[in-house]
């Protein structure tokens, strides 16, 4: 929020976390005008922490020569803009748009493939950095996260918004990305007061202006109102939350049922949700679109193995096993086909998997249905120690088991490597 | 059609046959059971397409003929009908509904034309011959619990039957493994299965075949061709495709040269196994066995829960070494074991252990260890 300085603010500056009397606009250390002024700076303790462009960032940080060209990270012909840098966005580009609306926009835009494993690596370098500064981080994605920052003053030293300071400063000198934080007394405000001034924002909301700055917000900003939702409140003449606020919040529950419930609480800017830490992922999976719409079984299947390698990895890697089997297709006509299988144990095996969702692909592809997508997942996830016992018929699935643990090991050992699977001439995960 | 019976009667058949109609079908008739009015019988039938069970029962037949109706419908009408009443089953003039009338009480159900009902066309039947009910259900029992579910295995979705000469004549055996554990009974082969072909009857065959076992002294007749199985059980005939698949060569599973042998009491054990493996969580939990002389020490370490110990005596003199095994499955065999001791025959942590009756091979059963 725009610091109002009326009575004696407390302000911190955010170049230099000098402390200072609220009722100047620039550092009295170091002349920065970057000042961050509010009357609960010191009480408020639940941050919302978010990279700004976050893949565009990092592809922009590995390259310097792209720093002041529109960067827009995204798949294929016919992928979708995952992500698009601050430059790109001046032209329209938005991140979930179709690549060639997005090259439309923005014919000079520098497009880059994502490369999950970097984007992954970097987001577990912030998360690590966030973890230093309290053990409850709930992450939200790869580059965003809650954090309950209450109690950790006497550890630190330093209040919530100082540490919150020092710690954008040092994701910035030593990471060399930038990211937004919003700072506010829930979950719900925190998420909104970090979108507020991206990038590069910190934004404060605190208890004394929640509902008077909530009226003003479109009902949109809250979360789970998507644009059905949006519309359905539209035609019952709501528009902005702060109408919501004079709804009766037993009539919002009877009318809108549970969603009603919440929004009778959000909307006075309340929101007793605990930030966790331990939010498991649900299922690891992957997907790939095609360039064009593949209808050979063969040809389905592998791209299927690829995928199957790719998800087989992420799961040893997070030390998980799945007891699910899920395979997703989509038709060329848009329609989605998924296909699950319970497995008899958890498993982590390539191998395994892909046995699995290959023969639900046969028993769904024909040869003739056109696919415009293919992918896999394993969900039920468990503890990796219980998976894949050995069996006593199939004396070969040991073996293959042990082959595929001994080209993990190589993979690790060379990191880029070029270590296929025999008869399955598919590129490592990582080379690109 | 117009026939009268006994609301007895027609429930108890009602109640062997409903059961292998599907509750959900895409194929409307499917849902339906036949009833066909001749002579002096009601015959109903009703089948999945994989699996049709026939029976006919003693009716009071008025005006020959056959409809089909919902069959889950009818079984629970005629449940609900009361007691030692009579039932009078007869079709509308127009042949578009079925009544039925018992007492007060009076239905009308939809009927769907008899000649679409799917016939199981049998074919020829290369081998026959009669088994005791209490023998059928003796293999049954003792291998059902070891069928797989996975479907990728499709194969080994049902019990693998054979007979083969063992030497000290022919056996007429049944095997069910998923992978993880084995579990083979056998009998003295009938007279007529010499030859037969291998054969996997699919699980749901097997479970309609156990409910149809009442009387172990009744004689049942099996018929068998490539790719179908058919019992005769009184006035009950049950017929179902096979498994289409090579069941694999489960002998070499069989660990021949495990040579630490261990005994121990059936109940004692089955019951330690019982109270330890309540720490487990349920997807089966490692059961860790430490054999050492004269005992073995079960322990169950849950990190969600905490952890059990139980010491066991045994009759055991060999090394001591830990093993491993699935509590679930441990406690799926304990339950089979029918001899007052059990002989666990061992060769190390990482090999299959055999396991079986003392003093009996009629039954024995192979499980995998588990990583502890």
């Amino acid at each position: 929020m725009a610091p109002e300085a009326t009575t004696p603010l407390k302000a911190l500056c955010r170049d230099c976390t000098r402390r200072f009397r609220a009722d100047l606009t620039r550092c009295p250390k170091c002349g920065s005008p970057r000042i961050l002024a509010h009357a609960e700076l010191d009480t408020l303790e639940i941050a919302h922490i978010d990279c700004d462009a976050f893949y565009a960032s990092v592809e922009k940080r590995e390259n310097p020569e792209l720093a002041d060209r529109p960067v827009i990270v995204g798949g294929g012909q016919r992928g979708v803009v995952s992500a698009a840098c601050y430059i790109a966005r001046i032209y329209g580009v938005r991140s979930a748009m179709p690549m060639f609306k997005a090259l439309d926009a923005c014919p000079d835009a520098v497009v880059i493939k994502p490369r999950m494993e970097l984007y992954s690596q970097v987001g577990r370098q912030i998360r690590e950095e966030m973890e230093k500064l309290t053990p409850l981080v709930e992450p939200l994605s790869i580059d965003e996260a809650f954090l309950d920052l209450s109690g950790t003053q006497k550890l630190h030293g330093a209040t919530p918004a100082e540490l919150l300071v020092q710690f954008v400063n040092k994701i910035q000198t030593e990471l060399g990305l930038s990211v937004s934080v919003g700072l506010a007394p829930n979950k719900f405000l925190a998420k909104i007061a970090s979108d507020l001034d991206k990038p590069r924002g910190f934004s404060v909301i605190g208890d004394a202006e929640k509902k008077e700055f909530l009226a003003k917000q479109p009902t949109s900003v809250i979360w789970g109102v998507g644009k059905v939702f949006q519309a359905k409140l539209e035609r019952d003449g709501i528009k902005t939350i702060g109408q919501l606020q004079l709804k009766d919040p037993t009539d919002l529950a009877r009318k809108y049922g549970a969603m009603g419930l919440r929004l009778a609480k959000l909307c006075q800017g309340e929101d007793d949700r605990h930030v966790s830490s331990n939010r498991g992922a649900k299922s690891i999976s992957g997907e790939t679109t095609f360039n064009t719409d593949v209808s050979d079984v063969t040809q389905l299947s592998k791209s299927l193995w690829a995928l199957t390698e790719k998800v087989s990895y992420r799961t040893k890697k997070a030390e998980k096993s799945g007891r699910s089997v899920t395979l997703k297709l989509k038709t060329a006509d848009f329609k989605t086909i998924t296909r699950s299988r319970m497995l008899h144990d958890p498993t982590q095996l390539a191998d395994k998997i892909f046995r699995t969702a290959d023969d639900l692909l046969h028993n769904v592809a024909d040869g003739k249905m056109r696919f415009r997508l293919i992918g896999v997942g394993i969900g039920d996830l468990g503890p990796a120690d219980q998976a894949d016992p050995e069996d006593l018929l199939d004396e070969q699935a040991e073996k293959r088991a042990k082959a595929e643990r001994a080209m993990d090991a190589l993979r690790g050992k060379f990191k880029d490597s070029s270590v296929v699977s025999l008869g399955r001439s598919i590129k490592s995960p990582s080379k690109r | 059609m117009k026939v009268t019976l006994e609301r007895t009667e027609l429930l108890k058949s009602l109640t062997h046959v409903h059961r292998v109609v599907e509750r959900r079908n895409t194929i409307p008739i499917l849902s339906n059971v036949m009833l066909q009015a001749e002579g002096g019988n009601l015959k109903l039938k009703a089948t999945d397409l994989d699996l049709e069970v026939v029976e006919s029962i003693a009716a009071m037949v008025e005006t020959p003929g056959g409809t089909t109706v919902p069959a889950h419908m009818i079984y629970e009408i005629v449940r609900k009908l009361p007691d030692g009443s009579q039932v009078v089953l007869e079709t509308s003039g127009d042949d578009s509904t079925m009544e039925i009338r018992a007492g007060r009480s009076r239905f009308a159900l939809q009927i769907l034309p008899v000649t679409d009902f799917p016939d199981l066309t049998a074919g020829e039947f290369t081998h026959s011959f009669t088994m005791t009910a209490g023998g059928i259900r003796k293999l049954i029992n003792s291998t059902q619990f070891a069928i797989s579910t996975e479907e990728t295995r499709y194969y080994l979705n049902g019990i693998y039957m054979h007979s083969l000469d063992i030497g000290e004549g022919l056996r007429f055996r049944a095997v069910a493994t998923d992978g993880h554990r084995l579990a083979q009974a056998e009998l003295e082969a009938p007279e007529g299965s010499e030859g037969m072909p291998g054969i996997i009857v699919p699980r749901k065959t097997v479970g309609e075949i156990q409910k149809l076992l009442d009387d172990p002294e009744v004689e049942i007749k099996v018929e068998i061709s490539e790719t179908k199985i058919r019992f005769t059980i009184g006035d009950i005939i049950l017929t179902s495709k096979l498994i289409d698949g090579t069941f694999p060569d489960y002998e070499r599973v069989i660990p021949k040269g495990n040579d630490k042998e261990l005994r121990v009491d059936r109940d004692a054990f089955k019951e330690a196994v019982d109270r330890v493996s309540t720490i487990a969580s349920d997807r089966g939990r490692a059961v860790k066995m430490s054999l050492s002389e004269g005992k073995i020490v079960l322990t169950v370490t849950n990190p969600d829960s905490g952890s059990a110990t139980e010491e066991v005596a045994v009759e055991y003199d060999n090394e001591e070494f830990e093993i491993g095994f699935n509590s679930k499955y441990l406690l799926d065999i304990a339950a089979q074991l029918e001899a007052d001791s059990a002989l666990f025959t061992l060769a190390d942590s990482g090999s299959p252990t055999l396991v079986r009756d003392e003093g009996s091979d009629e039954a024995l059963y192979v499980l995998m260890p588990m990583r502890v």
